[in-house]
């Protein structure tokens, strides 16, 4: 093992001893049980307190582990309960735009498909929960690329589904900047021939995108004559701003 | 271009009052919510505070309408929908609580019902129901002796109300309430849809105190701001009417805290051999009442709910999926939930829970495999009650509710009932439901087949396991409930 830095290794034993058990500890108990000058741990303390991982009470002065360390391991947001909070307002997106509606988030490069809502004609339909669609062809891929936190370049190749999939990076990167852009992308029969979909990123309190809603039919209805219908855009919008602020509550 | 007209819904649930505005493809608008306190004085004792509620309702109501930028005058029609039983006595003079609201889950009455035994056959037949701790009459009698109100419940100085009739009250002045709450107290004859002198008798609730039964969609009167208030429907009923369940056969299942199986059996009542009991569907204004079958069972949601705040297994009820697909089955665990004994249909109140078949293999994955299936087998048992009653095979399960965006439950309920589960595209029917009642009783919408033309399936899963397989976890299912039988010693 390399050079270690003590700060640090003080700050994490510090942590550690807050977590040992539920009752708050002042700087005289934590100094005694590190074996440390107060005046050392008072530096420490300091720094954990900026930054969120412990708090200090106001009462009796004592430290406690502070709320931002507690939501650490638990930002992600579970699919399942995404599904939970954008029910209702999927089942409107498909009430209004008479198309199928779907959710996604981004699953080791691909679109993993978590809540799928019927088109509303009652016609022969197969629940595609938990497939998975090419990120680079869908409009919800789109979104989630675009918004994607840890902002990997597009690698290639691109597999073309149709003659109108983008498989050149450059291209895609350049329309991944126009979706950021604007707030929500669309897929003109780049995954099937014949289908249209438009989808809008979904945050979370802390906008950070965590997946992306957006509807798919068939050309003649969303994009007669392959101009998108802009109506159909502001439903999709809708739907991802109720279900942004649902998740903001 | 004339602005768009809505129909409003309050849902006044058992954890919280919500209000929700439906366009005219019965797509929701907008939302309000606001939870309220459960109060627990007592082991087994549930209340609430009957002022807070109204207040509730009042706020969401203002959010889901001008808090969305819509006018008063845009709200075609006022519906309500509300948890059942629920127990409210009042001033008539200050329009005040005389006290604490007791909820539907409160088994305070269990004594007094008991107490009421050689009077069964006289509920089963006169009401429809059995006896049991979760209707109205016999929580009356408990809150008039309690308090020592009957003389001035006599009088008509203390009124009674299901909260639909507590929200009427407040919201147009009139002490009404609605043929399906009121089938739901033990005092009215489902025959004759009135109240019955010897269903009161028996029961010692003087006729004075009673809101006047009127049909689940009617313009009841007009609120403060004018909207017309024009339907009320106990929750199930609602969610049987906002799944378009018109026809005889037809059945909903809602999936919430408990979960409620409604079947419509047209305009005769239909006396159960099988645990079932027989309620009031819907009455649309001079219309004869729809009447339907019903099987209850009491811990469903709740029991998700208990994994994550009394076990801590999960942190938010969504995650149970997800800790239920880390494993593959149930690794022969089985969860018997019965928490205040078996319901429908059962009816044992000796019965506590029981988690059977542990071995050193079962993980918490297991456990929460088991508390879905739990789920899927109390359907099961009821479903199969229902078919027996009615003479008909279900051939698909209408689901609704919180926990229909629960894939993992859909499927297993698919699997364990061996018909197709279908979600409707709105699945808060309840508040849908009322809405509907609403809308036509103010001609919103023209007649039922309107309503009928907005349902459509949503999703739909299919049986995925063989027969073996069903019959054997069935098999184990039995077992398990067998062993959580004679527990109470009584």
């Amino acid at each position: 093992m390399g050079e270690t830095i003590q700060s640090v290794e003080r700050a994490a034993a510090i942590l550690r001893l807050l977590a040992s058990g539920p009752r708050l500890l002042g700087v005289a108990e934590l100094a005694r049980a590190m074996g440390l000058p107060k005046g050392t741990l008072h530096g420490i303390l300091r720094t954990l307190v900026h930054v969120g991982f412990v708090e200090q009470d106001q009462a009796t002065g004592k430290y406690r582990l502070g709320a931002t360390l507690l939501h650490l391991g638990s930002t992600y947001l579970d699919v399942n309960e995404l599904r939970t909070r954008s029910i209702n307002w999927a089942d409107a997106l498909a009430g209004r735009s008479r198309e199928s509606a779907w959710i996604g988030t981004l699953h080791e490069g691909n679109v993993l498909v978590i809540h799928h809502v019927f088109r509303p004609d009652d016609s022969m339909q197969t629940l595609q929960v938990g497939t998975y669609l090419p990120a680079h062809a869908s409009a919800l891929g789109k979104v989630l690329l675009a918004h994607d936190p840890y902002g990997e370049p597009v690698a290639p190749p691109l597999e073309p589904h149709t003659e109108h999939t983008t498989v050149e990076p450059e291209a895609l990167e350049a329309e991944l900047g126009e979706v950021r852009a604007r707030g929500w992308a669309s897929e003109m029969e780049e995954l099937v021939e014949g289908e249209v979909a438009v989808a809008a990123p979904i945050k979370d309190r802390r906008g950070v995108v965590v997946g992306a809603i957006g509807i798919r039919g068939a050309v003649e209805r969303l994009a007669p004559d392959r101009v998108l219908n802009m109506e159909y855009v502001s439903y999709v919008r809708d739907a991802a701003r109720a279900i942004t602020r649902d998740l903001a509550r | 271009m004339p602005r768009a007209h809505y129909v409003a819904a309050i849902d006044q649930g058992t954890t919280s009052s919500r209000c929700i505005l439906f366009d005219e493809g019965g797509n929701i608008v907008s939302v309000g919510q606001r939870e309220h306190r459960q109060i627990f004085p007592r082991p087994g004792w549930v209340e609430h505070d009957a002022e807070e509620i109204w207040e509730n309702v009042r706020g969401v109501l203002r959010e889901a309408v001008s808090g969305a930028g819509i006018a008063d005058g845009q709200v075609a029609a006022l519906g309500i929908t509300n948890q059942r039983e629920t127990t409210v006595l009042w001033d008539r003079a200050t329009g005040r609580p005389v006290c604490p609201a007791v909820v539907w889950q409160d088994t305070r009455t269990d004594a007094l019902t008991k107490a009421l035994a050689e009077h069964e056959s006289l509920f089963r037949e006169k009401a429809g129901l059995p006896l049991a701790t979760y209707f109205s009459g016999p929580k009356i009698r408990w809150l008039l002796d309690a308090y020592g109100l009957r003389e001035r419940a006599e009088r008509g100085e203390v009124l009674f109300g299901t909260m639909d009739s507590w929200l009427l009250w407040n919201l147009t002045g009139r002490h009404v309430t609605d043929v399906t709450n009121a089938s739901r107290t033990m005092l009215m004859n489902i025959h004759t849809l009135a109240w019955d002198d010897e269903l009161l008798d028996a029961l010692g609730v003087p006729r004075a105190m009673l809101p006047e039964i009127r049909s689940s969609a009617e313009v009841y009167g007009r609120t403060a701001e004018g909207v017309q208030v024009a339907s009320a429907l106990g929750d199930q009923q609602a969610a049987l009417f906002g799944q378009t369940c018109f026809e005889p056969g037809e059945a909903k299942s809602t999936y919430g805290s408990g979960s409620f199986l409604l079947m419509n059996t047209g305009t005769q009542p239909v006396a159960s051999k099988h645990g079932l009991l027989t309620t009031v569907g819907y009455q649309i204004g001079d219309g004869p009442a729809t009447y339907a079958l019903e099987g209850a069972i009491a811990v469903t949601g709740s029991l998700v709910q208990w994994l994550r705040d009394n076990l801590g297994l999960i942190s938010s009820a969504a995650e149970i999926e997800t800790l239920a697909r880390t494993v593959d089955d149930n690794g022969g665990c089985y969860f018997v939930p019965a928490f205040s004994g078996l319901f429908a249909p059962h009816w044992r109140s000796d019965a506590r829970g029981v988690i059977a078949g542990l071995t050193g293999f079962v993980t918490k994955g297991h456990i929460a495999r088991a508390v879905l299936e739990a789920t899927a087998w109390q359907t099961r048992e009821v479903v199969d009650a229902m078919n027996a009653d009615s003479g008909l095979d279900l051939t698909t399960l209408r689901a609704d509710g919180g926990m229909t965006a629960n894939h993992l439950l859909m499927q297993t309920l698919a699997d364990v009932l061996a018909v197709p589960v279908i979600r409707p595209m709105v699945s808060e029917t309840t508040a849908l439901g009322a809405a509907y009642a609403a809308g036509l009783a103010t001609g919103y919408w023209p007649d039922l087949d309107s309503l009928r033309a907005n349902w459509h399936k949503a999703a739909e899963w299919q049986p995925a396991i063989d027969e073996a397989a069903r019959e054997r976890e069935h098999r184990n299912w039995k077992k398990a409930v067998a062993r959580t039988l004679d527990w109470v010693e009584q």
